[in-house]
């Protein structure tokens, strides 16, 4: 009888008060600052939802006794830590999450300009420098706990890909997913802020300035249908690890341009994924409670995945200024930085800093090259991890 | 007079037009907005000098390549 007096007050301690700030501050941002609001509303109400202590929202079920908090191993039992068991652990989510972002992204200027496929790839450096170092730091510093799978999920936060990150962090660091998720995707918002310093420190004003023709070359049917066809099976012979998402990815685009599947590509890119994303937002939120993200191993992980996806900016620029040594129609160097997988705010920002360098450019279709390419590139990078480490 | 044509770089929509034949407009003043890939993108004045004509109006659907404006400086 005593359980119908139970609040949740008893149970309230310190961090849960922490958390609910934190999924304030991801409302406030999502809703008055319209950051990623499709994402940072449902992740924000999330982290809310599950620092009430006693919910049983993330009950789970070890060895026939229900603990509150979601345990690898045990029986999930309630209602958010199934979705995030079988949603995520599964790895349902990020997946077909990846079939919806094919449906929605045009490869046209990829097609039309395979040199930016370079670009895309050379911004993964990031990724490679992140692992190191977050393992030079384990290596120091043993006690932090910071391993190879732990590494690597830091170090992908650099490509700048949500899901990735995700799907990556499930498999070789799952007690991390909370902080890699919330960097990635925070990081992915703060592109226009973090970028442009960036940018401007690699280059003078007279390459920023540089011209690039707007047209890019028509790009037939079949070219875009045999892309994604010849990509899949390519990039999944080279890298057999990435086959979740690529295939997924490429699966989606090829909804889209084979023209006689609109109905399914419509649901794909739209519905589909519109689902997703609130059941990801709130798995990803209900990963947030205070015991599992106030560590100072999150700290680390904001810390190091900023250097990550900073270095993936820089590897991009100082890339796509190589490539100018060779080229006789001079690329513009920013389009490297575009090479993270942040569509399309990475393009975004490069079309902006390049109307501002000189109002004759227009070079958003020229960055999307290398921001298609880095999503790509990105999974592709995950792929490789999961082959060395998985 | 010297003239130098605006053109349109990617396909899309006009949302507003912020000139009319006769203005003087600064290099990087926003001749008028397109949308494309659900993004609002200013296409600029890429010269100091005075609008001649201007041959779009808001809401039309416009591609590359089609003239949004004539400039004289």
């Amino acid at each position: 009888m005593f359980g119908l007096f139970e609040t949740g007050f008893a149970s309230f301690y310190w961090g849960n008060g922490v958390m609910l700030a934190v999924g304030a501050v991801f409302l406030y941002l999502g809703i008055a600052k319209k950051m990623e609001p499709l994402l940072l509303v449902p992740i924000g109400f999330g982290v809310i939802l599950v620092n009430l202590p006693i919910g049983g929202l993330m009950e789970c079920i070890v060895q026939g006794k229900v603990v509150e908090a979601y345990t690898i191993g045990g029986e999930p039992a309630g209602l958010i830590s199934r979705i995030f068991h079988y949603g995520l652990v599964w790895e349902l989510i990020p997946c077909l999450i990846f079939l919806g972002l094919g449906a929605m992204t045009d490869f046209s200027p990829v097609i039309a300009n395979p040199k930016t496929l370079i670009l895309g790839a050379g911004a993964q450096f990031g990724v490679y420098f992140a692992f190191f170092m977050a393992l030079l730091l384990g290596s120091a510093f043993p006690n932090i706990g910071i391993g190879f799978g732990e590494a690597a999920s830091i170090g992908i936060i650099g490509g700048a890909d949500g899901p990735t990150t995700i799907y990556l962090t499930n498999r070789l660091a799952p007690h991390f997913i909370g902080a890699t998720a919330v960097a990635a995707y925070t990081y992915m918002a703060m592109v226009p802020i973090i970028q442009p310093p960036i940018i401007k420190a690699l280059t003078t004003k007279a390459e920023r300035a540089i011209y690039m023709k707007p047209q890019l070359r028509p790009v037939s049917r079949l070219e875009k249908i045999l892309f994604p066809v010849t990509g899949a099976i390519i990039i999944i012979l080279l890298v057999p690890k990435s086959a979740p998402m690529i295939g997924m990815f490429m699966m989606g685009n090829l909804l889209k341009e084979s023209g006689v599947t609109d109905r399914l590509a419509d649901t794909a890119a739209n519905a589909f994924i519109n689902i997703l994303t609130i059941l990801l937002g709130v798995s990803v939120g209900a990963f947030m409670s205070a015991g599992a993200f106030l560590k100072p191993e999150s700290l680390l992980v904001f810390g190091l995945g900023i250097t990550a996806f900073a270095v993936s900016t820089f590897f991009g620029v100082i890339l796509a200024k190589f490539m100018n040594l060779f080229l006789k129609e001079k690329i513009n160097p920013m389009i490297g930085a575009a090479g993270v997988s942040a569509v399309p705010m990475s393009s975004r920002v490069v079309q902006k800093m390049g109307q501002q360098a000189n109002p004759r450019n227009f070079l958003l279709m020229h960055a999307m090259g290398p921001n298609v390419a880095g999503v790509i590139g990105t999974a592709t990078a995950a792929g490789i991890f999961l082959g060395i480490l998985g | 007079m010297a003239q130098e044509t605006v053109e349109v770089p990617i396909t899309g929509k006009i949302t507003c037009v912020n000139v009319k034949p006769g203005d003087q407009v600064q290099e990087g003043d926003v001749i008028c907005i397109l949308e494309s890939m659900k993004m609002e993108n200013p296409i600029l004045a890429p010269v100091n000098g005075t609008i001649n004509n201007v041959a779009v109006n808001a809401d039309q659907v416009v591609k590359p390549g089609d003239t949004i404006t004539v400039i004289e400086f």
